[in-house]
């Protein structure tokens, strides 16, 4: 069973049809699969729900399929950073559905552990709680949130073998590893393709059996949101200034 | 003279403790680590998946994949970890988290908050917000007192809520008050900031408070 594709068409050959969901890891640009997100866009798939924590910005990562109106409903924690999204949801052509930053990562990793709901304090007595089962546990109150499956996970990782085995690097991480185990079909694209055995097995995070197909994204561009930066001189932690 | 920014950063800062894990938001919160006292072990969580994080990059130093939960480049310290958002907010729904530090747009005297959406407008999202409110163990405002001579320390919010019965304390321009989240104790104003009045105060709240300086 070979895993490895040549490129993200044919990688995605078979796997795109309207009106599915779609998970696309990632935190703001960081860590977000762009090439298989391109693929998606040049396939031309509509009605999609997409399942992500942000909307990528206007022209970048998910903003790709914005611009085309190719997604009918995002479930995303925030969306602050993306015009287009902003003019869409305002006509009334696009859904947005807000979780909870944590409570969507927990039905991401609910989902892909064959979890179908759970109960969490997160946004109980707030409106997100509507319409959703209460309970009380040792006198506190928690709602019933529901896990989540999709039928397309897209994840990037810093490093894979050909088994798709995957290592993730620094914050790049994020939401990957949880919706690489809660895609019926998980596509992986890594930075660096390596064979079985060079990667130690204590270090694998996301393990291969989690990944159907993958490619080699060797020169994927990666793109920087809040460019902070410090002058050469010592500053304490979170200081510095915006450019 | 009321507090600046600054000084309510600094104010913020002195609920620190040795040993600390903290999460600060965006804003005034962020300024907060910038009066961590020398020698005190604070490490500062970021709710994409890091815990522990240095100063920004210096120019040219800047790594795409290395970022906070405000998306600025960051940098990593001796002490610093890596993983997924899923084990980030079981830190923080787990009550591993000491300490959050976030800004507001109204507080009601049992301690509900609102700072995620206004009705009418255009909605960004909560973010990590409601399971920040929801499971740290202590949960500090840091705010303007009042905005356009409107009172953002209510005896109910109006706006949706992040958190029903969530906030410890909360640190403005004009003082520091604290509310009895759990004991129903109600709120307490215990410090004012220098040069400002007890009538400057009771003027612009609309929570009723005692006085427990």
């Amino acid at each position: 069973m070979k895993k490895l594709y040549p490129d993200a068409q044919a990688a995605l050959a078979g796997l795109l049809r309207d009106g599915m969901m779609i998970m696309a890891g990632g935190f703001g640009l960081c860590g977000i699969p762009e090439v298989l997100i391109k693929a998606i866009r040049d396939s031309g798939v509509r009605n999609l729900t997409v399942v992500s924590n942000n909307a990528g910005i206007d022209g970048v990562g998910l903003g790709l399929l914005l611009d085309t109106k190719q997604i009918k409903k995002m479930i995303s924690s925030y969306v602050g950073e993306n015009k287009t999204f902003a003019q869409q949801y305002l006509a009334g052509e696009l859904e947005i559905e807000f979780n909870p930053q944590g409570t969507l990562a927990e039905r991401i990793r609910a989902g892909g552990a064959g979890i179908p709901a759970f109960f969490t304090r997160t946004g109980a007595g707030t409106m997100i709680a509507k319409g959703k089962e209460e309970r009380e546990f040792e006198g506190a109150r928690y709602i019933m949130e529901r896990g989540l499956v999709a039928d397309l996970s897209i994840v990037h990782a810093w490093m894979g073998d050909t088994e798709g085995n995957l290592v993730y690097r620094k914050t790049a991480r994020n939401f990957n590893p949880m919706m690489a185990t809660a895609g019926k079909v998980t596509v992986a694209e890594v930075e660096h393709l390596v064979q079985p055995g060079d990667i130690n097995p204590d270090h694998i995070i996301t393990p291969g059996i989690f990944v159907k197909r993958m490619i080699h994204v060797p020169n994927a561009e990666k793109h920087i949101e809040q460019r902070t930066v410090r002058r050469r001189s010592d500053a304490p932690a979170g200081t510095g200034e915006e450019i | 003279m009321a507090w600046t920014r600054e000084q309510m950063a600094e104010r913020a800062a002195s609920e620190l403790r040795d040993g600390f894990y903290v999460n600060l938001g965006i804003g005034i919160p962020t300024l907060v680590s910038n009066y961590i006292p020398p020698g005190m072990s604070v490490q500062l969580q970021s709710e994409n998946g890091m815990l522990g994080f240095g100063p920004f990059p210096y120019e040219g130093e800047e790594d795409p994949d290395l970022i906070n939960a405000g998306k600025q480049t960051v940098t990593e310290i001796p002490t610093t970890s890596f993983f997924s958002s899923a084990d980030s907010f079981a830190m923080i729904r787990g009550g591993h988290i000491d300490l959050s530090i976030l800004g507001a747009m109204q507080v009601a005297e049992n301690g509900d908050l609102a700072n995620w959406m206004i009705p009418g407008k255009m909605v960004k999202g909560m973010g990590g917000a409601m399971d920040l409110v929801a499971g740290v163990k202590k949960v500090v405002v840091v705010m303007e007192h009042s905005a356009k001579n409107e009172a953002k320390l209510l005896k109910r919010c109006t706006l949706p809520l992040t958190g029903a019965g969530v906030v410890d304390m909360v640190i403005t321009d004009l003082g520091v008050f604290t509310i009895d989240k759990r004991g129903g104790g109600g709120m307490a104003l215990i410090e004012l900031a220098p040069g400002t009045t007890h009538e400057e105060v009771r003027n612009k709240t609309e929570a009723s408070y005692r006085i427990a300086q």
